[in-house]
């Protein structure tokens, strides 16, 4: 096996003890080879990452420490290495790339110096020539203009170009393996597809091993050849990724890819159109008029939603889909009254609810509901969860008694402990803290829910659960929904509507099935092109 | 931003220190309404001193009878005309005074923001490369000592020590008046006299820069690109110098610029204490002389300094930060 | 994780504080029982040094230097934790009102707040005792003006960061009003900030306070830790316990005060405190 790169042999990572846990990694061993990308696949806290760092030995120590196991990279256990050794491996012969590439970059330093400096450590070359090898990595990663990006700092590119950057001071100097540590994740989809054509097209022309971490099956059906499932720190299965992804044999694998959400829309006839319930028409909103705080940023108007129209029948669910930056959740929020919109209106069963006052809108509230996107920052971490959902109903008019009595039966509702009211936010997983955020909504018997990204936060199998119980409450409630997403699967599967939008205008409207099977605009085929793991659910 | 972006930016800077200047004689105003006794007499010294012609002349000056307004008009135009009134207890233009004291205390202040600042940003860094040492706690220690210590007691107990019972530096002044030196021998003169003075203005802020530092290299050094350059193979010594220093010291150029105002504050108290001829002086001479008239204009003029300094802040933190958009 | 109590009062250097800070706060509150003669009063010889007779001596008119010490801290405490109860809530009413009502409102306030905070604190807090003469009250005046600038950025810093958070846009969406917001929703959760900046304003003022007595614009008639320095200043030739003794009470109280606030932060902050 002189192929094997590197091998990891019974990794055990020891946590401070303070944690809920003892260890982070405990007891990995496995393999990597040449001119192969292994992908590490878990949720959030399997390990993955902190086994990614220990390889280079970058763990936070002394809190966070290897205890046990070796890490063999040709011939030599990087554990053992004095701190010179290690250096020289470091950016040498073993590379890595991180997640957040704004945060991952020096922001006071130019992206050509930062890198610049792995092959002033690494290589002979002399400055000129050093020069001369960065524009050539510029262009290797497809970055435009070498030239002046060179010069650029990190804040003057976009997220994509960043990560470019970042993947360009990996290669530098052709290392033997490349560590890539969630490196899609902060980006948009198109992105994304076009960073993992990347970093597959560069492992091919260069043989470099590459171990990918990621916690979406759908990217590593995009990339991988084989993969690890990692849960709780341990190894759950190892093996090629066409029998991973198609013949998991371990039931956590199986739940985790049968969790992943569908392509194909929900078979489901929308039948004939019902009355609308929401109607948005021509709505437009424009940051940055007027002077900003002393003076600065006038004159730079952002255009976040441009002449949207949009409406949602009774009873049904419309999904608006788009990147960061497309608009849909200035849309939301325009229309559930937390902005006011510059032109244009908003009709809730025929009434207009559009540039209304605050009090005026207090009686309608009833009617629109909102659930949000971070399970964290949602729920007031000082009041308790009975409060926070019986808020809304007392505010209506609901005497107490009542509303803590409905308070119960809500959190029943959506899968929680009657009990769960007397506690606090802080004592609930993400999952659970969703479902609280839910039974608010729910609590003042809305019409409508608008959904702002209420899975992106939460790990796929417990955003399949959440998903769910979207779905069954809508159905049961007979409510409407307005789902905000970028994810078109997770569209695809609580939605029987679509709209898409890019830069704050819908590009594409329609009923889901047909937008998947003839998407008109090249937009939408874009996107639709780039969700990872298209190819293989399809055959799936 | 360079060339032309930053002349813009420093142009529209200055338009934003004419509403603070136009502020500050503003409460010079309301705090001479609040002066027991009318302004004419306020200006010209309270209890006496002032000849009654000269009283009068003031009184028709700010036209006493008319509207507040008017008045405050009238004292607006003097003051940016620069005409800051008339010390009857000095018997001189307060400008002429101010002029006269300000050199002194820009001496002062100078060296103690290069001692504090040069001392302080040293401990910090070293406190940070060594944390969690002995020497970082002695650091530490150190630090919050003198960060707790009164001024005015540290330059007592460097005068009871250095000058009462060892002898070493003079107790008070600037220069040795009687001893006529010129030339060189008048600048280490001097330099004799400013070591206690500016050692006791230094150590708080020499204590603050020191903490700060230290606080800032360590978050510094918890973010990702720290990670990242580790990733590279740099060593740790690179990692400090290169990349976390100057990230590190971006938050501390913004808090020296505001501690300026302090400085100043700080110069009263050690220019009493040694009676050091500079504007602290001269603003506690005024006070309990009630010559509010040059009291005030110290204060004026302080503020303007401060200002001034600010300005001057700003415009390094845009040199030295790339993520500032100007312009 | 531990609790906040076990990191708070596990941290030696709080303990240290709050020893010191609750035996100086005794003294205070009980000074009429512990000295009860007055601290102006000539009780024996002048330049009496410590020992016998009189604990820590007497000073140059014959006063009980350890009665003044006691007497002292009644006064420094009582207008440092005045002013900044002043400061504190006038900061934190334009901070809040800054942070919540953004725009003009904010923008009018925020540059009243520059405004305070460029101009030279001590020497306003000055000018200010010398036009309103110079009386325990116009010193808690004079402090909290200079001292509130700090409180009104921190929290306006605090309310905007957790106005952005969405338990806040769940409120408005349930309809609550912006008064029930602003104190159910957001204050509560800027509290522990402001009670770090709080503690630590404390100190700063303590320390402008003596420094004001020290020059002589002190609260008259009020024996105060300052006004002693400066009283003893023109005799350290031959007494320096007149000056030494008063200043290290200053700097042991101002050092547990900063101790104290330190471990507050930590505590409340555990993140940072693992750095």
């Amino acid at each position: 096996m002189s192929d094997v790169v590197l091998g990891i042999e019974n990794l055990i990572v020891e946590l401070p003890s303070w944690s809920d846990r003892k260890h982070a990694v405990s007891g990995i061993s496995l393999e990597i080879r040449r001119n192969e990308i292994l992908c590490v696949v878990g949720e959030s806290g399997s390990g993955k990452s902190v086994m990614a760092k220990s390889i280079l030995r970058l763990l936070p120590e002394p809190h966070v420490r290897v205890t046990e196991g070796r890490i063999v990279f040709e011939g030599e256990d990087l554990l053992a290495l004095s701190d010179e050794e290690i250096r020289a491996v470091r950016g040498g012969r073993i590379a890595m790339i991180f997640q957040e590439p704004m945060v991952a970059l020096n922001p006071v330093m130019k992206v050509g110096r930062q890198i610049d400096e792995v092959l002033e450590v690494h290589s002979a070359l002399k400055p000129a020539q050093r020069r001369t090898r960065i524009v050539e990595l510029m262009h290797d990663v497809h970055l435009p203009e070498a030239e002046r990006i060179i010069d650029s700092y990190p804040h003057e590119l976009s997220g994509g170009q960043r990560q470019r950057v970042m993947i360009a001071m990996a290669l530098a100097v052709e290392p033997a393996l490349i560590i890539a540590d969630e490196p899609t994740t902060a980006l948009d989809v198109t992105t994304q597809a076009q960073i993992l054509r990347l970093i597959r097209e560069l492992q091919r022309a260069h043989g470099t091993a590459v171990m990918f971490i990621t916690h979406d099956f759908g990217v590593v059906a995009e990339i991988a050849d084989r993969v690890a499932v990692m849960r709780h720190g341990e190894l759950v299965e190892l093996g090629a990724a066409a029998e991973i992804l198609n013949r998991p044999q371990v039931d956590y694998t199986q739940e985790l890819v049968a969790a992943v959400p569908s392509l194909t829309p929900r078979v489901r006839d929308p039948g004939p159109a019902p009355a609308p319930l929401l109607v948005v028409h021509d709505l437009v909103k424009t940051y940055g008029a007027g002077s900003g705080f002393l003076g600065f940023g006038s004159g730079r108007k952002v255009k976040a939603v441009q002449n949207v129209s949009l409406a949602v029948g009774r009873g049904r669910s419309l999904a608006l889909v788009g990147e960061s930056g497309s608009g849909k959740s200035t849309l939301a929020r325009c229309i559930i009254g937390l902005e006011t919109p510059d032109a244009g209106e908003v009709r809730l069963d025929g009434e207009r609810i559009s540039g209304l006052s605050r009090r005026d809108m207090r009686p309608l509230r009833r009617d629109l509901q909102m659930v949000f996107q971070d399970p964290f920052a949602s729920l007031n971490p000082r009041h308790r969860v009975g409060h926070i959902i019986a808020l809304g109903p007392m505010i209506q008019g609901v005497p107490q008694e009542q509303a803590w009595a409905d308070v119960r039966e809500l959190l029943k509702l959506v899968g929680l402990k009657p009990e769960a009211a007397e506690r606090y936010p802080h004592e609930f997983s993400g999952g659970q803290r969703q479902r609280i955020g839910i039974a608010r909504a729910l609590a003042v018997k809305p019409k409508l829910i608008i959904a702002d990204e209420p899975v992106s936060a939460l790990d796929v199998s417990v955003q399949k659960q959440v998903l769910e119980l979207l779905d069954e409450l809508r159905r049961t409630l007979n409510l409407s929904m307005l789902f905000i997403t970028h994810d078109l699967r997770v569209a695809a599967t609580v939605c029987e509507e679509i709209a898409v939008l890019q830069n704050g205008r819908v590009v594409e409207r329609g009923a889901t099935a047909d937008i998947f099977a003839r998407p008109q605009a090249p937009y939408t085929r874009a996107l639709l092109d780039a969700v990872p793991g298209v190819a293989w659910q399809k055959t799936a | 931003m360079r060339g032309a972006p930053l002349v813009r930016y420093i142009l529209r800077r200055l338009l934003q220190v004419v509403p603070v200047v136009l502020g500050v004689v503003i409460l010079n105003f309301l705090l001479l309404q609040l002066a027991p006794g009318d302004l004419a007499t306020v200006l010209a010294g309270e209890a006496g001193g002032a000849p009654k012609e000269y009283i009068d002349q003031l009184r028709q000056r700010f036209g006493q009878d008319q509207p507040v307004v008017i008045q405050l008009f009238n004292y607006l135009r003097n003051l940016l005309t620069l005409d800051l009134g008339y010390s009857f207890r000095q018997s001189a233009p307060v400008l002429d005074l101010l002029l006269d004291r300000l050199w002194p205390t820009l001496l002062l202040m100078v060296t103690t923001l290069v001692l504090s600042l040069g001392i302080g940003l040293l401990m910090g860094l070293l406190a940070a490369l060594w944390v969690r040492t002995w020497k970082d706690h002695a650091i530490s220690v150190a630090a919050i000592i003198f960060y707790a210590t009164p001024l005015f007691w540290v330059g007592l107990m460097l005068i009871l020590v250095f000058s009462i019972y060892l002898d070493w530096f003079p107790t008070s002044g600037m220069e040795d008046v009687v001893a006529f030196y010129e030339g060189w021998d008048r600048v280490v003169d001097i330099a004799h006299h400013l070591v206690l003075p500016s050692i006791t203005l230094s150590l708080f802020y020499l204590a603050l820069y020191a903490r700060l530092m230290r606080a800032s290299m360590l978050e510094q050094r918890g973010l990702e690109y720290v990670t990242t350059a580790r990733a590279k193979g740099l060593t740790e010594r690179q990692i400090t110098l290169r990349h976390v220093l100057r990230n590190a010291l971006l938050p501390i150029v913004t808090i020296a610029g505001v501690q300026v105002g302090g400085l100043l504050g700080g110069s009263v108290i050690v220019e009493s204490v040694f009676a050091w001829p500079g504007l602290g002086q001269l603003a506690y001479q005024s006070l309990f002389a009630r010559d509010f008239n040059l009291l005030l204009g110290i204060f004026f003029m302080s503020a303007c300094l401060v200002v001034v300094v600010n300005l001057i802040v700003d415009v390094i933190y845009v040199l030295l930060d790339p993520r500032i958009r100007i312009g | 994780m531990k609790s906040f109590r076990e990191r708070f009062l596990g941290n030696p250097r709080v303990v240290a504080g709050l020893a010191w800070l609750v035996l100086a706060l005794i003294l205070a509150l009980m000074a009429d029982v512990l000295a009860p003669t007055d601290p102006f009063a000539i009780v024996g010889d002048p330049f009496l040094p410590p020992g016998a007779g009189f604990l820590l001596g007497t000073d140059s008119l014959g006063r009980d230097v350890l009665a003044g010490l006691i007497h002292g801290a009644r006064t420094t405490l009582l207008i440092s934790i005045l002013s900044t109860l002043a400061a504190v809530a006038f900061g934190t009413l334009v901070g809040a009102l800054a942070g919540y009502y953004s725009g003009i409102i904010d923008d009018a306030l925020m540059r009243i707040t520059e405004f305070f905070q460029t101009i030279p604190s001590f020497l306003f807090a000055l000018v200010l005792i010398a036009i309103l003469s110079p009386s325990a009250t116009n010193l808690v005046i004079a402090i909290a003006v200079v001292s509130w600038p700090p409180i009104a950025r921190i929290v306006r810093g605090e309310v905007l960061s957790v106005k952005a958070r969405e338990f806040v846009q769940a409120a408005v969406v349930a309809g609550q009003r912006d008064s029930a917001i602003l104190f159910s929703q957001i204050l509560p959760n800027t509290l522990s900030p402001l009670i770090v900046t709080g503690s630590l304003l404390v100190a700063t003022a303590i320390l402008t306070e003596s420094a004001l007595s020290f020059l002589g614009l002190g609260a008259p008639n009020q024996m105060s830790w300052g006004f002693m320095i400066g009283a003893g200043r023109s005799f350290m030739r031959e007494a320096w316990w007149l000056v030494t003794v008063p200043g290290v009470m200053i700097l042991i109280t101002v050092l547990s005060i900063n101790l104290v606030g330190e471990g507050l932060n930590d505590a409340l902050n555990p993140r940072l405190a693992d750095l």
